[in-house]
C-alpha cells in the first residue's frame, strides 16, 4: 500500500524531522485559506497521487498569490493527473497539498529499502537529487552511498554519521542528517515500511536539512498490525476491480489483453497469462483464486473477470491438488450459471479426479470447452477469442 | 538418498491441533511420514491424531527428538513460532504460512542462519522426498521416486513440474518449494547445492518467478558450480511493471527482476529454458536424452 506525499510528511512531522508546513486540502475556497493561514508570498500547491512525475505533468505550480492556489485546486480537484508513471487514464486527484515555499541550495537524495539479496534494509543517500534515482544508481552507482542495517541491533548514529560525511555535510549538518536518519529507521520499522523516499532531501539556504518530498511504501503483509495506516489508505488511487476482489481475498491485476484468466496458485496464474501469450492471446488479466476455489469464490472471480467489456474468453486452469476436480467442475458449473456468463469459457482441470471433472463440464449443456492439457486449453482459448495476433 | 529429508526424518508439527495442522498431519501420516508430535501452547499433555501435543517445541524435542518441525501457525504470530523452533534444537525448520511482515522474516532468516538452522520457506508448499516423507500441503499421490530435483518459488508451479516428470517417468528425487516471499529462509543456490551433491538427484529443475534477482544470483552459481542437466522456466513474461502478482516476491522493481532478464541470465549460464510450463517434462527429455 502506498501513502500520499500529505501522510508521509504528516508521519516525518510526527518523528521530529524537518518538512514544510502544509495544509491538504479538497476543495479551492480551504486551498486559499490555507495559504493565508501558513502566510509568506509564496507557496508550492501539488496534486496528491499515487505517483511520481507530478512536476512535468503540471500537477505541482509554485503560486503567489492565495487565488492562484485556489485556481490550481479548482482546475485539478475531481480530475485525472497522467504522469509517466500512471497509466492512460491517470490518477484521480481529490487533495491537493498547500505547502510554505523552500529555498533549495542543494538537492540530495535519502531513501531506504528491504533489500532482497542482502535481507537487510538498506539506506541509500546520493549528492545526486531531485532526479529520477534508478537512472543514477544505473549509471553512476558509485554516487548511491549505502548503510546496511543488521535487524538484530537495529540502525546505529555512527552509521547516520559515516553517510552524512561521505556526503560532504558539514559539521552542523552531520548532526541533523544523523538524526534524520535515526528518525526514518525507527519510522521503517514501526510502520512496517517496504520502502520509503526522500527526493529531494534538500539544504536550505540557511544550511538546514529539509524533506520536500516523501514516498512510502507498506508492507501489505503487515497491515493488519497498523490500523493507523489503514485509515490512511485511499482506495481511489487503485483499479476498482482490483480493490474489489481483495475484498473477496482474490488476487486480481488488470491488463489490457481480451482473455479473462481463473487459476489457482499465484505463479501458475502468472505461467497461464504467460502460456496463452506463446500462442498468440492477450491476457486480460492476473487472477488467482487460492487453494480452495471453491463455488462461491468462482463466481465472484467471473463477475470481475466479466466486469472488463475486454473480455472475450475466459480461461480457468485448476491444479486440483488435494481438492476433488469433479467438486471445481460443479463449482465451475454454479458459477456460470449464476453469473449468466455469455462468453465462451476454456476449463482445464488437472489433477485429481480430473477425468471425472472433465466429463461433469462436458454433461453440463454450457457454453464449456474442456481441455485435454494446458497447451489445448491456451490453443483453444486463443481461437474462442478471435484467433492469434 | 534424497535432500533435507528421508523415511527416517521425524517431524513435528506446530499448529497441530489447528484446522490446517490437523488436515495436513493427517495427510502426512497417511504418506508415510514420521510424524511424532506436535506443539500447541496450553494443550500439552492431550493427544491428538493418536500423537502427543506439547505446550513448548522445546520440550516436544527434548521428548522426540524430532529432525524437523511444520509450521501451520497463522502469519501474525510466525515469527514467534520460527524463533522458538530455531531455539530449541530442531534443525530444520518448514514454514508453510502465507502473509508474514518482511520485517519478522529479516529477524527470523538472521537467527537461524546464527544458530545454523535450516530453513525453508515461508509462504510456500513444503519440501517432499516421494515416497518416504511429505512435509507441507503438497498432494503427495502426484509423486513418483525418482531422479529429478525440483526447486520453485512457486506451489502450484511445482505440482505442474511434478505431473510432468511423474508423465514421463523420470519420477523426483526430492522436491522443495523455497516460496514466494521477498525474504525466503533458503534460496535457489541452498537448494541447487544440494542436489548437486544428492547421488540420487540426476537432472534439476528451477522454476523461478519475477521479482528479486534470486534466480540471476542462481545461474551465476550454476554456472560456476553445478554440473548436472538443469531445466528452468520463469513465470511472468506478461506481468506489468510495478504490480504484485500474488506473492508477495514477485513484483517488477526498478525495472529490475523481470522475466527476460532472468530467462537471459539462465541461458547464460548453460541451462536449458523453456518458454512455455507445459515443456518442463519435455525439456529434462531432450537435455538429457532420456
Amino acid at each position: 500500500m502506498n501513502l500520499h506525499e500529505y501522510q508521509a510528511k504528516q508521519l516525518f512531522a510526527e518523528y521530529g524531522l524537518p518538512v514544510s508546513t502544509g495544509i491538504a486540502v479538497d476543495n479551492g475556497p480551504d486551498a486559499k485559506a490555507a495559504a493565508e493561514k501558513i502566510g509568506g508570498d509564496k507557496w508550492v500547491v501539488k496534486a496528491q497521487v499515487h505517483a511520481g512525475g507530478r512536476g512535468k505533468a503540471g500537477g505541482v505550480r509554485l503560486v503567489d498569490s492565495p487565488a492562484e492556489a485556489q485556481s490550481f485546486a479548482e482546475e485539478w480537484l475531481g480530475k485525472n493527473l497522467v504522469t509517466y508513471q500512471t497509466d492512460a487514464n491517470g490518477q484521480p486527484v481529490s487533495k491537493i497539498l498547500v505547502e510554505s515555499c523552500t529555498d533549495i541550495a542543494q538537492e540530495l537524495y535519502l531513501g531506504a529499502v528491504v533489500d532482497r539479496a542482502t535481507r537487510r534494509i538498506v539506506f541509500m543517500a546520493s549528492t545526486e537529487g531531485g532526479v529520477e534515482i534508478e537512472k543514477v544508481a544505473e549509471e553512476t552507482p558509485e554516487k548511491i552511498l549505502k548503510a546496511i542495517i543488521d535487524p538484530m541491533t537495529g540502525a546505529q548514529p555512527f552509521q547516520g554519521r559515516d553517510l552524512a560525511f561521505r556526503l560532504g555535510l558539514n559539521s552542523d549538518q552531520v548532526k541533523q542528517f544523523t538524526k534524520l536518519f535515526l528518525g526514518l529507521a525507527k519510522l521503517f520499522e514501526d510502520f512496517d515500511l517496504a520502502l520509503l523516499e526522500i527526493n529531494p532531501l534538500v539544504i536550505t539556504d540557511q544550511g538546514n536539512l529539509h524533506c520536500l518530498d516523501g514516498k512510502i511504501n507498506i508492507d501489505s503483509n503487515a497491515m493488519y498490525r497498523q490500523p493507523k495506516l489503514k485509515e490512511m489508505h485511499d482506495p481511489t488511487q487503485e483499479d476498482a476491480r482490483e480493490a474489489h476482489a481483495a475484498e473477496w481475498e482474490l488476487n486480481y491485476v488488470a491488463l489490457d489483453g481480451n482473455i479473462g484468466c481463473m487459476v489457482n496458485g499465484a505463479g501458475l496464474a502468472m505461467g497461464t497469462m504467460d502460456i496463452v501469450q506463446l500462442h498468440g492471446g492477450s491476457p486480460a488479466n492476473f487472477l488467482d483464486v487460492g487453494g480452495g476455489a471453491t463455488k462461491e469464490r468462482v463466481t465472484e472471480a467471473f463477475k470481475i473477470i466479466l466486469s472488463d467489456t475486454n473480455v472475450k474468453a475466459v480461461l480457468v486452469n485448476i491444479f486440483g491438488g488435494i481438492v476433488r476436480c469433479d467438486l471445481i467442475a460443479e463449482g465451475i458449473i454454479g458459477a456460470v450459471h449464476e453469473v449468466g456468463v455469455e462468453v465462451p469459457v476454456v476449463v482445464r482441470l488437472e489433477g485429481n479426479n480430473a477425468e471425472l471433472g472433465r466429463q461433469v463440464l462436458s454433461d453440463s449443456g454450457l457454453n464449456i470447452i474442456a481441455a485435454t492439457s494446458l497447451t489445448d486449453a491456451a490453443e483453444k482459448v486463443v481461437a474462442a477469442a478471435g484467433g492469434a495476433q | 538418498m534424497s535432500i533435507l529429508i528421508d523415511k527416517n526424518t521425524k517431524v513435528i508439527c506446530q499448529g497441530f491441533t489447528g484446522a490446517q495442522g490437523t488436515f495436513h498431519s493427517e495427510q502426512a501420516i497417511e504418506y508415510g511420514t514420521q510424524m511424532v508430535g506436535g506443539v500447541t501452547p496450553g494443550k500439552g499433555g492431550q493427544t491428538h491424531l493418536g500423537l502427543p501435543v506439547f505446550n513448548t517445541v522445546a520440550e516436544a524435542y527434548a521428548a522426540t527428538q524430532a529432525d524437523a518441525t511444520v509450521i501451520y501457525v497463522p502469519a501474525p504470530f510466525c515469527k514467534d513460532s520460527i524463533l522458538e523452533a530455531a531455539e530449541s534444537g530442531i534443525k530444520l525448520i518448514v514454514c508453510i504460512t502465507e502473509g508474514i511482515p518482511t520485517l519478522d522474516m529479516l529477524v527470523a532468516k538472521e537467527r537461524c542462519d546464527q544458530l545454523g538452522v535450516r530453513l525453508i520457506g515461508p509462504n510456500c508448499p513444503g519440501v517432499i522426498t516421494p515416497g518416504e516423507c511429505k512435509i507441507g500441503i503438497m498432494p503427495g499421490h502426484i509423486h513418483l521416486p525418482g531422479k529429478v530435483g525440483i526447486v520453485s518459488r512457486s506451489g502450484t508451479l511445482t505440482y505442474e513440474a511434478v505431473k510432468q516428470t511423474t508423465d514421463y517417468g523420470f519420477g523426483q528425487s526430492s522436491c522443495v518449494g523455497i516460496g514466494g516471499d521477498p525474504i525466503p529462509g533458503s534460496n535457489f543456490i541452498d537448494i541447487l547445492a544440494m542436489f548437486q551433491a544428492d547421488p540420487k538427484t540426476e537432472a534439476i529443475v528451477m522454476i523461478g518467478e519475477i521479482g528479486g534477482t534470486a534466480e540471476e544470483e542462481a545461474a551465476a552459481y550454476i554456472k560456476a558450480n553445478v554440473t548436472k542437466p538443469v531445466v528452468a522456466y520463469i513465470a511472468g513474461v506478461t506481468a506489468p511493471p510495478g504490480k504484485r502478482m500474488g506473492h508477495a516476491g514477485a513484483i517488477i522493481s526498478g525495472g529490475k527482476g523481470t522475466a527476460d532478464d532472468k530467462f537471459a541470465a539462465l541461458q547464460d549460464a548453460g541451462v536449458k529454458t523453456v518458454r512455455s510450463l507445459a515443456e518442463i517434462g519435455n525439456g529434462l527429455k531432450e537435455l538429457t536424452g532420456w
